[in-house]
Parts: structure tokens; sequence; C-alpha cells
């Protein structure tokens, strides 16, 4: 294992930075398109996680997550986390066949759970072939999953929007895939522009079920990997603010070169720093495959924060600046608060750590 | 390039040919330093082999079990006067001091900081005067770990108040046992005296005790200082921690907890493994060859780090947390955070945060170093040492 990143990594890293430049030079609210068909097509991002044998790259969770870091330095709005990372973590799982229009990235397919559950909790999944007799009443459940055919209404989805497929959860270990030309998927005023959220509604929209599939799995894979779009997201924020303390000059010299601001980023940089060894942990680990379930944590408790709090301080150190909307630090900013909530909390995530280290809480 | 087979072979040789049983353990250190298995990447004939530092893994692993030179004891002669003498001094200077000092016969100590001089070193006002072949110094020196034990202390002194304050220092190999030494122990918040006040009442030092250049002082203490961090950053995760013993309390005494303490210990917890990856993270940077600038910055990790949990571990165990081991006034040989009480804990990692760098000056070199930020203003550097105000 290392916390560093290999050669194949930088080469991964420099290829999607290149491109990001290229085709999403600022982070901007909107779909971009022309960078998710270079990145899929081009680089192949989109086909990372599945098996060689089923048309993707059979690479890690290790060149995800440098993938991710630039992503998040960048604030492009792609569906990589939610359809080539969820998603199809879920369907690889699954043993779903047909996965190489993900991995082209030709297709897009989102996980329906809300973007806030946490893998700590269960998530609303549909009652399979709900039986009235054993008291599993079809209206009394959410979400039903019937003759191959899927009713429920799922809230606070990320990239279900433009999404061409859509996984549902189950219960009993199951999935149903369902194309989104049979949901009603509808915009929700999101706080992260940048990554907005729908509502998706079905209504005995035909489905197919793969047996297997855990989604508490995928979420907890995910919430390990969100750890270094985070990295990625607090060395923007970090780099932006220490260059325009450079530039910006009050009483007559640079705000840079006062201690007050100084220590502030010197204190940043440091929380960044581990951060990023955090993150490449988890990331490591859930290459791995064995239990990651401490390192995730503790990469998710911490970057979680991290994010945010460069992104605050960025605003802060920016003065009004930071304050408009022109400004692309807003984005950052609500990218940041909203990766904080998703896939659980740092709290969430300090909590589930209690009892794998030794911390049990009082009785 | 020496590799890992050769010193491998190399240290299997010596412990085939010497029985650690068989010499007393300074004949058997004399006997590791001459052979070049002391620290593998020194030059040879100075206890090395001229080898890539990590290579010392492999020695290490082999002599386990074998004496050892008491590294807490002489810490500072290891990681700060060693690196110091193999860059600056003479040949004759190499080979007086450096086996000495790794087998441990002779401690060092470091004659840096003063009443006057803390954070700002560079202002230090200890004199030392030419007289003929010799110097005589004058000054006080504080805060000197070891000074008591030590045969020779790294000193930074001013030859020249009429030049700028970092051009005016000229660094010396200290004899401690001049009669113009005075030792006096400096009692501390934990009761005892790990460290020494150092009074130099015209201390005769030869020439050939000099380091370095006249007037190079400045340079020459920095390769103390940046060693002195390296090795504070790059030191291995211990066996037990800060966090481990809290652990071990929390463990034991289920009536003391509460929803606030856990939710602490928690938020601690992710800190001090956070901690433990960056380190490992730094390391690997180092041992690939590409020292990251992390290593500036552990320190405040660590010292954040150790002030937070044993503050929390005296506030968790109420009653227990309102005594104190022992608040005897004698000297102490080294830091005990893991065998003494939570209180010695408390009290003594306040000390983290200030030896070695203060938090505010570490926070100035990463802000100013690693991210490029501009310096303050300053009105201290170009001025004649002797104008300054004071």
């Amino acid at each position: 294992m290392t916390l560093l990143y290999t050669e194949v990594e930088e080469e991964l890293r420099t290829a999607v930075r290149d491109l990001l430049a290229d085709k999403a030079p600022v982070a901007a609210e909107g779909e971009n398109p022309a960078a998710w068909h270079g990145l899929a097509r081009d680089i192949g991002v989109a086909g990372l996680l599945v098996p060689e044998d089923l048309g993707g790259a059979g690479a890690s969770a290790r060149e995800v997550a440098v993938v991710l870091e630039e992503l998040g330095r960048a604030g492009t709005p792609v569906p990589f986390l939610t359809s080539s990372v969820l998603a199809t973590r879920v369907l690889v799982d699954a043993g779903y066949a047909d996965i190489s229009r993900l991995a082209s990235g030709e297709a897009t397919a989102a996980l329906c759970v809300s973007l806030a559950a946490s893998p700590y909790r269960d998530v609303p999944a549909a009652v399979v072939d709900a039986d009235p007799a054993a008291g599993q009443s079809a209206v009394a459940a959410a979400v039903i999953l019937e003759n191959e055919r899927v009713s429920g209404r799922f809230t606070g989805v990320a990239g279900a929007l433009g999404a061409d497929l859509l996984v549902v959860p189950g219960d009993g270990g199951l999935v149903a895939l369902v194309e989104s030309a049979h949901a009603r998927i509808e915009p929700v005023v999101s706080l992260d522009v940048t990554r907005p959220l729908a509502t998706v509604t079905f209504e005995r929209a035909p489905a197919m079920v793969l047996d297997g599939g855990s989604v508490p799995d995928a979420l907890l894979f995910a919430a390990g990997l969100l750890a270094s779009e985070q990295v990625g997201i607090a060395e923007w924020c970090l780099a932006a603010t220490v260059g325009y303390l450079k530039e910006r000059r009050q009483f007559a010299r640079p705000v840079g070169s006062f201690q007050a601001l100084k220590h502030r980023l010197a204190d940043l940089w440091l929380e960044v720093a581990g951060a990023r060894a955090a993150a490449r942990n988890a990331a490591d680990q859930l290459a791995a495959g064995g239990d990651a379930r401490v390192a995730v944590a503790v990469a998710a408790a911490h970057c979680g924060e991290v994010a945010v709090r460069a992104a605050e301080e960025a605003l802060q150190l920016h003065g009004g600046i930071g304050m408009t909307w022109e400004h692309p630090i807003h984005l950052y900013l609500k990218r940041a608060k909203a990766d904080a909530i998703a896939f659980g909390t740092p709290g969430d995530h300090r909590t589930a750590l209690a009892p794998l280290v030794g911390l049990p809480g009082p009785e | 390039m020496v590799d890992a087979t050769t010193v491998r072979q190399r240290a299997e040789a010596f412990l085939a040919e010497h029985d650690p049983s068989g010499l007393s353990p300074l004949d058997w250190l004399r006997a590791r330093f001459d052979a070049g298995l002391a620290w593998v990447h020194f030059p040879e004939g100075l206890g090395g082999l001229g080898a890539p530092r990590d290579l010392q893994g492999v020695v290490d692993q082999l002599f386990r079990g074998t004496p050892d030179n008491n590294p807490g004891r002489i810490g500072i002669g290891l990681g700060m006067a060693a690196p110091t003498i193999l860059a600056y001094g003479t040949e004759e200077q190499k080979k007086r001091f450096l086996r000495p000092l790794w087998t441990g016969e002779e401690v060092w100590c470091q004659l840096f900081s003063e009443p006057g001089a803390g954070s700002d070193l560079a202002g230090l006002a200890t004199r030392a005067v030419r007289d003929g072949d010799d110097w005589i110094v004058d000054g006080q020196k504080v805060w000197t770990s070891s000074a008591h034990l030590a045969r020779w202390g790294i000193l930074v002194a001013r030859h020249d108040p009429d030049l700028p304050k970092h051009r005016g220092l000229t660094y010396f190999v200290c004899d401690m046992e001049d009669p113009g030494v005075e030792v006096r122990p400096l009692r501390q918040i934990t009761g005892e005296a790990e460290f020494n006040e150092v009074f130099l009442t015209g201390v005769r030092l030869g020439d050939d005790l000099r380091l370095g250049e006249v007037g190079d002082g400045w340079r020459v203490a920095q390769t103390t200082l940046m060693n002195e961090r390296v090795a504070i950053g790059a030191s291995g995760s211990p066996r037990r921690t800060m966090m481990g013993v809290f652990t071990e309390a929390w463990q034991a005494r289920p009536d003391l907890r509460s929803h606030d303490l856990h939710r602490r210990a928690l938020e601690l917890w992710v800190q001090g493994e956070v901690m433990r990856l960056t380190g490992q993270r730094l390391r690997e940077q180092l041992l690939a060859g590409h020292p990251g600038p992390e290593g500036s910055g552990m320190k405040l990790l660590f010292a954040r780090h150790h002030q937070e949990v044993s503050a929390l571990e005296v506030e968790f165990l109420r009653e227990d947390g309102l005594t104190y081991d022992d608040w005897t006034f004698r000297r102490a040989d080294g830091v005990d955070f893991l065998g003494r009480g939570a209180g010695y804990r408390y009290l003594r990692a306040k000390g983290n945060s200030i030896e070695g760098g203060t938090s505010e000056i570490l926070r100035n070199i990463v802000a100013e170093r690693v991210l490029g930020l501009p310096a303050e203003p300053r009105t201290d550097v170009a001025a004649p040492w002797k104008d300054l105000p004071r």
C-alpha cells in the first residue's frame, strides 16, 4: 500500500486536468456535455470500475479517487460520482451484464437514494412482491416492486436529471433497473447548483430485477471516495485564496503579509495535507477490498469538514468579492456544504467509529 | 551506491564476528561504529557506508536486542549536533566528535535560546570575543536540556555586534567542562527539571572548536534547526499514543462517560488518526526522495493533538483529575508522557507548542516557505545588531 500517487495515477491526473482545463476552465453550473464526453470517451473514466471483460478498465478505487480530486478542484458538473462510481458499483455488484453502455459513458445511471442517505442507516427500499397476508400491504410500503413493475417516489436523488437508467434499491438484496423514460424526474431547486437533485417517481414502471448489489456497501464506498473530491475542493479554495492574498493590497502592503491571515492559511494548509493523507488511505483500503470501515469513516469525517472550512475561509478572505455570484467561490462553498451531508455527515461517520476503535458511548 | 543486499551482508558478517555477550556494550557499539553500521547514510570512516538513509532499517532490524546507545538520552547529539558537524565540521572535528557522540560516551546539549532571544534567535546576545587563538564567551543560555549531563554543547554566539543580526553570528562547540560554564536546573510547571539555565562566564574555546566560518553562524544553525524539524516530523509512530492511553482510561471507567465527552473523544480519535496518516505519507515521501513540506507542519499537529487529548483526559477523570502524581523537584532525564499521570501529561504537553519552535513561528514558516506568502515588513534585518532597540 502507499499513500502517494503511482506513476499511472499521475498520468491519469494529468490527462483529466488537461481535458478539464480545455473543456471546463472555470467552475460553472449546468451540465457540461463536452467535458463529460471527453472524460468518458477520450480518457475512459466512466469505465474505471467496470471489469475489463465487461467493457471497462478494471481499475480500482485509487484511480477513481484521482479523478474525483480533479473534478472537485475544477468544480465541473459531470455525472462521474453518481453514475460511474455509485450506480456502477451497485450494478457491477449485481452482475448486470449490459454495463458496457455505462462503461463507455454513452449512457449514465443514477441510484435512487437520497444524496443525504447515510451508509449507516437503512435506505428506503422497494418492498418486493408485497404479501398482504404477511402484513405487508402494497399501500403501506413507500415503494413496491411487483411483477417486475416498480411504483414509488424517491426524493433528493443526485444524477437523475439526464440519466438514462435508474437503479432502484429493493429489499432482500435485490435492485431493479428502470429506463428513465418510464419515470417522472422532477428537478429540485438545489443548494449545490453543480450537482442538482431531483424527485423520481415511478408508477408501475417496467423494471429488470437483479439479484445482489448492496446499497449500503455502495454508499460506504462512495463516502470514502467523496473524500477525494473534498480534497480537490479544499485544494482549489486554498490555492485561490493564497493567490488572491498575494495580489490584494491594503494598508500599502499585500494582505497576505499580515500574520493574522497567514496563520489561518497555514492551519488550513495543514488540514488539507491531513485530508489528502486520509483520503488516499480510504481509497487505498477500498481498492484493497478488505474491511475499510475505519479508513472510510476517518476520511469522510475529516475531509467533509475540511472542504467546508476551506470554502468558508476562501469566502471570508476574499472579502466582498467572495460574496458575488460572479466569483466561483460560491459554487465551491455550495458543493462543499452539500458534500458534507452526502453519504453521511462527519458526525455520522465519527459515531460509526465508536465501536470500531474501542470508544463505546455512555451506557 | 550501496544497496540493501550489501548492507544486510555487512550487518550479518558483523554479527557473526562480534558476539554482543563477549564484549562490553561500549566496546560493541564502538566496533559497530567502526564497521560503518552506526548510521549507514554517513560516510565511510564516520560510522556509515554512504548508503541511502532508509537502509538503516535493515541494520536496525537485524540488530534488535543488541546493546543500544540509549537514543533518548543522546537525542540532541544524534538529531542536531551530528548532522551539523557532518555538514560543517573539519575532518579533525568529524573524527574527534562523531564516534563518542554516537556511542553515547559523550552527551551533547544545545546552547541556542537566551532569555532575550527565543523566537528571534538571530537577536541573541551571548558574545564571543577573539583572544589570540582562542575565543572568550560570555552570556546566558536557557531551556538547555541535558546541559548537566553534557560533555559538549552546540553554541551560537555573536562575534561582531556591529554587523546586522544574522551576519554577526558564529557557531561553536562549547566545552561544558570549562570552569566558566555554570549549569543550574530550571524547575518547570510539572515540578521537575528537564532543562537548565547555562551561565557562560569567560569560557575559553579554542578556534578548533569553531564550526563553520566566522560569521556563518546563522547558516550553520539553520542546518541544526532543519534537522530538528525533520527529526520531529519524520519520527515513526510510537507503539502507544496519548490517544491510546486515553482510550484505555475510557474503557476502564464506563461510569465517567458522558455524551459530550464521547463526541469530543471521537473527534480527537479522528484527529490523531489523520495525524498518523499525515506522518506516514511524509515518511513515504522522504523514502521516495521527495521530502514533502508536510514536515514543517507535523509538529503543529502533534502539539495540538497532545494538548487536546491530555486536557480531555484530565476532565474525563473528574476526581482523579484533581490529583497529581508527584511534584518533587528533581532532575528528569527526558519526557515520560505515557508512564506518568494524566496531570503530568496535561502540563507537559503545554510545552509541545513552545519547544523547538513555537506554533506561531511554525505557522509563519508554513505560510512563507510552503505557501509563498510575503513576510511581514521588518526593520531589524539590515541595521547593526548593537543599534536595535532592546
